[in-house]
């Protein structure tokens, strides 16, 4: 069992997953958006290789409008 | 290009009007407002996620695609230098590296006035790590001179606070830093309607950026075209050069010889 904190709320998955499978239990696919893993960006690139761990802080995002 | 283009970190555009996205009561009106306008620049906001919520929801970047604007995101509602670093590195993965980007370190909720102190200190990082930084400041004269010393390519002074409409409330300062900093001064922030737009382009400032004053008025989509016509007035009438100003020594504009003769006594 690992505890994911995605957003601010915890999350919990019951097997090791890869970003790419956490962006599809998300409902993000395809979508545009970009993914920090404890401060530091994850490039798209390495959605499926990195492995994500317990205890990971993970923030999301997406373009909203703005001034 | 056009012999009176903006030019930012070495790009042109045709237009000096520079718009926001916030606010609006829907994407269609966004998307009318910001036709409107005529910008090619716009800021967009970096927000969390909602996860799980109405997936096909239609994306901002989808009604506003970076093939047609050059999108300019920002890092409104970050009040420390480590969280708007954080959320422009976010924006340059989520626009694929695009690396122009609006600065701002806000100083408190109330007044949503800069703080400069962490402006600064942002700016430091980014220059370093090869953003192109547009920086929202306050209208002091120094700070807009370090800013443009740390190597932003555009300052962008308030004109008055976020959101407040109340136009230009001190032109003097925004005269001493375009006598100071060579890059584009932009005033950011402030503008109510669209004569305020007109002035700060008077005074010789290089573009103006606005999001409330469209989105809150009664009308965007015509208050979008509006400010269009009143950056363009107001640029022209700055090439053109206003007359002096005279309290007296009145100048008739009609010939003085030939009047007729007067039916008055004396």
């Amino acid at each position: 069992m690992i505890a994911i904190s995605i957003n601010g709320t915890v999350h919990q998955f019951d097997h090791p997953i890869n970003v790419t499978a956490l962006i599809e239990h998300m409902q993000l696919s395809n979508k545009r958006i970009a993914l920090e893993r404890n401060g530091e960006i994850v490039p798209r690139g390495q959605f499926n290789t990195q492995m994500l761990t317990d205890g990971d802080k993970l923030e999301v995002v997406v373009a909203v409008g703005g001034g | 290009m056009n012999h009176d283009d903006l030019i930012i970190a070495g790009k042109s555009y045709s237009s000096r009007l520079l718009v926001g996205t916030g606010k609006y009561k829907d994407f269609a009106e966004t998307q009318a407002a910001i036709e409107a306008s005529g910008a090619e620049i716009i800021t967009i906001a970096i927000r969390r996620s909602n996860i799980g919520q109405n997936p096909n929801e239609p994306n901002l970047l989808d009604i506003l695609p970076p093939s047609k604007y050059t999108l300019l995101p920002n890092t409104a509602g970050c009040y420390s230098a480590d969280d708007a670093v954080r959320t422009l590195r976010l924006a340059r993965e989520l626009l694929d590296g695009h690396s122009l980007v609006k600065l701002e370190v806000l100083g408190d909720p109330q007044s949503l006035y800069p703080n400069v102190v962490e402006t600064i200190a942002a700016a430091k990082i980014l220059v370093k790590d090869g953003f192109q930084v547009m920086v929202y400041t306050s209208d002091d004269p120094i700070i807009a001179k370090q800013l443009e010393d740390i190597g932003c390519v555009a300052i962008m002074p308030l004109a008055s606070l976020i959101g407040s409409g109340m136009g230009i409330l001190n032109p003097w300062n925004l005269q001493l830093i375009m006598e100071r900093v060579q890059v584009p001064v932009i005033v950011d922030a402030g503008v109510g309607t669209a004569s305020d737009a007109a002035i700060a382009m008077e005074l010789g400032c290089h573009g103006v950026l606005m999001n409330t004053a469209i989105a809150a008025a009664q009308k965007p989509v015509l208050m979008a075209s509006a400010m269009k016509m009143a950056v363009d007035a107001g640029r022209s009438a700055y090439l053109a050069g206003r007359m002096p100003r005279k309290l007296y020594s009145a100048s008739p504009s009609s010939p003085t010889a030939g009047v007729i003769a007067s039916t008055r006594n004396n």
